[in-house]
């Protein structure tokens, strides 16, 4: 069953037509990752789901039109978001971040914990002092606080030291396995670890889609991403 | 002695007015960024609307009696700014300009509409007997009227830190001011965050506007001016959407121009443009503001 569904989405901003007609689906308890190289418009396509670039064309979840829709009516309908740069709130504490996002009656916060226990125990610190991982722990947690139909999440891993980046990849892989999620990531290791399909994007276009096995031939990805697939 | 004191405290005082009228303006830039020129109508507005209610309801002059008619100024005022807010600026988020020049607009087009319908002559508003005696400290005379400023604008000062810090409305106006965007994308609707800060900085500004008006006299249409350049003047020089950075800016100008003042008559006004130059040269996010990315 589709979940999401993108068909011929267009976004301009300042007069450059970043979006060309991107179509693709996303099934319903399915990890999708969004590839392609840098300023192919994979950021662009989550912001304009999350309504946060005005699109035109149609992106429906469990069809409903999300085009024209107020950002936070798009994020009531059950899609969450964990943007490029994290954007938690840096004068705030984490538990304040944490309890900004709360939607639901009950919110998670024993998944949330038990994820990342470091949070708990950081509940009373400013978010901005916090690690550039422990402030993605910060981002994630916002989104897996509330019971969602959809998670999109741009490149989680970004900047990231080593062990976090590792961390971090737990926690998704943990929670990919009871979620619809559209993934926009550069660790290949990753997307191999949690995704089920991929779709492949270049200048503002949808110019593959398919399976991660895809990854592990080399020709392919040092064409399409123009990385090598084995270390990236 | 006596001097530094009398000058120290009607400074505080003046402080306290100048609070009153800066608090919703860094609020509403904080949040927004909204330059809202329309801000300077608000407290006249609100100065109206309490003497209306003085003359009408509240008429024995008590404490109680004048509190209560700022009160009503203040939400008379707060109401009209959020129906401002409702029909002008909500049209025109993220276009800065726009903003600016309706919102000149709206305070030209009240402005007159209140000479029109009232003229510009001065209208006495009640105030309680004591305010025009004087307490002793030391050997300095002191007007007890700049002890009344000082307390409502403490008040306000308070209420407004107990909303920004304890309350979820308070949370997402903080969080507004630093991402307005992120607070949607988490499905919380920040326009109504948006249109409580209209509506506190209205209120706080229409209290302000009664206050003003016992300070100065009475009540006119044109009563606004100065207040509102001294309020973006302690904004600027307290930080952009900093209501603690308004409270002590708006202390030391307060204090600075009535020393200032006393000392080589005239000079006040010099000053405090020349402390802003020196803010804005030395720290452009002002005392207690944030740098922007």
């Amino acid at each position: 069953m589709t979940h999401l569904a993108l068909n011929d989405v267009h976004v301009t901003i300042k007069g450059s037509h970043i979006l060309q007609g991107v179509t693709f689906e996303v099934p319903e308890n399915k990890v999708v990752a969004l590839l392609g190289r840098n300023g192919v418009g994979k950021s662009t396509t989550l912001k304009a789901i999350m309504g946060l670039y005005p699109a035109t064309g149609s992106i429906t979840l469990n069809n409903k039109e999300l085009v024209g829709t107020k950002t936070h009516h798009i994020v009531r309908s059950g899609l969450a978001y964990v943007p490029e740069d994290r954007e938690i709130f840096a004068s705030l504490t984490v538990k304040e971040n944490l309890s900004l996002a709360e939607r639901d009656k009950n919110p998670h916060y024993d998944l949330v914990y038990s994820l990342f226990p470091e949070l708990k125990t950081r509940s009373g610190q400013r978010a901005g002092t916090l690690s550039g991982g422990q402030q993605q722990m910060v981002a994630i947690s916002r989104v897996l606080l509330n019971k969602n139909s959809l998670l999109l999440i741009d490149e989680p891993t970004k900047g990231l030291a080593p062990k976090l980046v590792t961390e971090v990849a737990d926690a998704l892989a943990k929670v990919s396995g009871s979620s619809t999620m559209l993934l926009v990531e550069q660790n290949l290791a990753l997307v191999k670890r949690v995704a089920e399909h991929i779709i492949v994007m270049d200048q503002g276009k949808v110019v593959f889609t398919g399976g991660p096995e895809n990854l592990r031939n080399e020709e392919f990805v040092k064409k399409m991403l123009g990385v090598s697939g084995g270390s990236h | 002695m006596d001097t530094f004191i009398l000058i120290a405290v009607t400074g505080i005082g003046l402080g306290a007015l100048y609070f009153l009228v800066a608090c919703g303006l860094t609020l509403i830039y904080g949040l927004m960024g909204v330059l809202n020129f329309a801000h300077g109508i608000f407290l006249t507005v609100g100065a109206f609307f309490g003497l209306w209610a003085a003359n009408t309801f509240f008429k024995n002059g008590s404490t109680i009696d004048y509190i209560l008619s700022a009160l009503v100024g203040g939400i008379g005022a707060g109401l009209f700014a959020l129906l401002v807010e409702q029909l002008v600026i909500t049209r025109l988020y993220d276009r800065h300009i726009d903003q600016a020049l309706v919102t000149v607009g709206v305070a030209l087009v009240v402005g007159a509409m209140l000479s029109g319908w009232f003229t510009n002559d001065m209208r006495m508003l009640p105030s309680p007997a004591w305010f025009m005696d004087a307490v002793q400290v030391g050997n300095a005379n002191i007007p007890k009227d700049r002890f009344m400023y000082i307390a409502v604008a403490a008040v306000l000062l308070i209420l407004f830190i107990v909303i920004l810090r304890f309350t979820r409305i308070g949370l997402i106006i903080r969080a507004g001011v630093e991402n307005r965007q992120m607070v949607s994308a988490l499905g919380i609707n920040v326009r109504l965050a948006f249109s409580t800060v209209f509506f506190l900085g209205g209120l706080a500004a229409g209290i302000g506007g009664v206050l003003v008006a016992s300070y100065q006299g009475g009540v006119t249409p044109l009563m606004a001016g100065s207040w509102l350049i001294y309020g973006f003047i302690v904004v600027v020089i307290g930080g952009m959407g900093s209501i603690g950075g308004s409270a002590l800016a708006a202390l030391m100008i307060g204090v600075i121009k009535q020393f200032a003042n006393y000392y080589v008559p005239g000079l006040g006004d010099f000053v405090i443009v020349f402390l802003l130059a020196v803010v804005l040269l030395i720290r452009p996010q002002g005392l207690l503001g944030k740098v922007s990315a």
